[in-house]
């Protein structure tokens, strides 16, 4: 069957059929943890900062993609937007959602909770709220994210992090 | 005499020409007026037409005339192509209507919704609603490239940094910033519920000065919305006006409670519907006696009639709602009187008009 395409075209990732979204739901069930352990991730990460200074960010660019994209496809089935905002929503990856939308669900998630478009699939954003309300800072829901930067995409998130680029 | 009175503010020198300015006002358009003066404000959708000709548009909208504040241009409603929604509000502004137009994320990036909004603008338009849209997979186009560049909240803080900031988003300065409305769409009859109070508030902050929502069948979940809305307080910091609109039949109401994005119709209406005689006449009335029910809600600033189809039936539910309570909606006959019986500088300046 053919399948409307996301409006995000995956650089890494194609999106998943049916029903196979196993781990991701499970990170966001435990978007606690998932939420200690970045801000780990991110202490080490700022840490690190003046080592990766050293070796250069663009040399660093391709084996952190590869680090991340593995990680957080598995995880969070993440669409290497490369401007990483799992942490304002739910650890629910936004770039799941077809319309693309990252400042909340559209009007058109069904009674089930489900998608709009793919009738299968539980709104990314029904799943984010979910999320967030379990989370230390889940308020960070309500912060009004700027539209995509579409250059980004592909690039680590990680790396922008560690350079103080966002956030 | 009893003659219902277009307020003097209403009323500019010729049709097309925007209002007189008004102190705190973002725009120079109607709707702002009505909403700001506390009046419970109308607003109806514009099905447009599949055709190139102005008179389908002239012939739809007069079914409006002298009944609403606001006439919503669609865009590409349902993800099906139609005349476009700038085209239609221009069309409608040269007439001295007041149209809002519907941007819609789906169909254009950035650098378009941008150049259209300037171009909406200099045409007259000063009220638009920022909206997701629908996904191409329900339209006639469902091979389409869906573009979602913006969504509704970014497009939203986008216009307000235009019309603010007189800046693109880019940062480029506009030396003439449009002067607009800032609208934007919620479903309270969606999941999450409890987030959807809270969407509205992010909405706010985005630049939202208005609301308005998707078809309201149900009265409870509303009224439980409206409780939240209403305890955050946002009742104040923006006007809400509850989307409503007449079921043709039982079996209609049950299709689109299946096949369209978003809309919640509870048994209870089907049911109501399936025991009249004459189904159509009852979804009437059942729009009717929901809008009178609506108006009685607290923080409601107004309703937005969606009679797809029933445009013809736009003035009769108006009417037998008493939501107007004498008050005249601009109509078309109006801005012909201002434009050839009165000199321009005497209107807007306290003169009351009333129909030619």
């Amino acid at each position: 069957m053919s399948r409307v395409p996301f409006a995000f075209e995956a650089s890494t990732k194609s999106p998943r059929d049916g029903a196979k979204f196993a781990l991701r739901f499970w990170s966001n069930a435990h978007s606690r943890g998932m939420e200690k352990t970045y801000a780990a991730l991110e202490k080490f990460l700022r840490f690190a900062a003046p080592l990766f200074k050293a070796i250069g960010y663009e040399r660093m660019e391709k084996p952190m993609v590869a680090i991340e994209k593995t990680i957080k496809g598995a995880l969070f089935d993440c669409r290497m937007c490369g401007q990483c905002i799992l942490s304002s929503t739910g650890m629910s990856c936004p770039m799941n959602c077809p319309k693309n939308l990252r400042n909340g669900p559209c009007g058109g998630v069904r009674a089930n909770g489900n998608c709009e478009v793919y009738a299968e699939m539980p709104c990314v954003w029904v799943k984010a709220w979910e999320g967030s309300k379990a989370m230390d800072e889940g308020n960070k829901i309500m912060t009004v994210q700027p539209a995509i930067d579409h250059r980004l995409k592909g690039r680590s998130s990680w790396l922008a992090v560690s350079r103080g680029a966002h956030e | 005499m009893n003659t219902p009175l277009i307020h003097p503010h209403d009323l500019g020198p010729t049709p097309a020409a925007p209002l007189p300015e008004l102190p705190d006002h973002s725009s120079r358009g109607r709707l702002e007026r009505v909403l700001r003066r506390g009046e419970f404000a109308i607003t109806a959708e514009l099905n447009p037409p599949d055709s190139a000709n102005p008179d389908d548009v002239y012939e739809r909208v007069a079914h409006f005339d002298g009944w609403v504040d606001g006439i919503n241009a669609t865009d590409g409603s349902g993800a099906n192509c139609h005349m476009s929604s700038v085209a239609i509000c221009a069309l409608l502004t040269r007439v001295g209507y007041s149209p809002i137009l519907q941007i819609s994320c789906r169909d254009y990036n950035r650098i378009a919704i941008q150049g259209n909004v300037l171009g909406a603008a200099a045409l007259g338009v000063c009220n638009v609603l920022a909206l997701t849209g629908d996904g191409v997979q329900g339209g006639d186009h469902p091979e389409a490239k869906p573009v979602f560049d913006f969504d509704s909240t970014s497009l939203l803080a986008t216009m307000k940094k235009m019309r603010d900031e007189r800046a693109f988003l880019s940062g480029r300065k506009i030396t003439d910033p449009p002067r607009l409305f800032l609208g934007a769409a919620e479903n309270p009859f969606a999941p999450p519920y409890d987030w959807r109070p809270l969407r509205l508030a992010k909405k706010i902050a985005a630049g939202a000065q208005y609301f308005q929502t998707q078809y309201c069948y149900d009265i409870p979940l509303l009224k439980t919305f409206m409780q939240k809305v209403r305890d955050m307080g946002l009742d104040k910091q923006a006007y809400i006006l509850i989307g409503v609109g007449p079921l043709p039949s039982a079996k209609t109401a049950k299709w689109m409670r299946s096949n369209v994005a978003g809309v919640h119709i509870p048994d209870s209406v089907i049911k109501r519907l399936e025991g009249a005689e004459n189904q159509k006449a009852e979804g009437i009335k059942l729009c009717i006696d929901l809008i009178q029910e609506i108006h009685e809600i607290a923080g409601v600033a107004g309703v937005h009639i969606m009679a797809y189809r029933q445009e013809e039936s736009v003035g009769h539910i108006v009417s037998e709602s008493g939501i107007l309570k004498g008050r005249q909606p601009f109509r078309r006959a109006f801005a012909t009187a201002a434009d050839s019986e009165m000199p321009p500088s005497t209107v807007g300046m306290g003169q009351v008009l009333t129909p030619a």
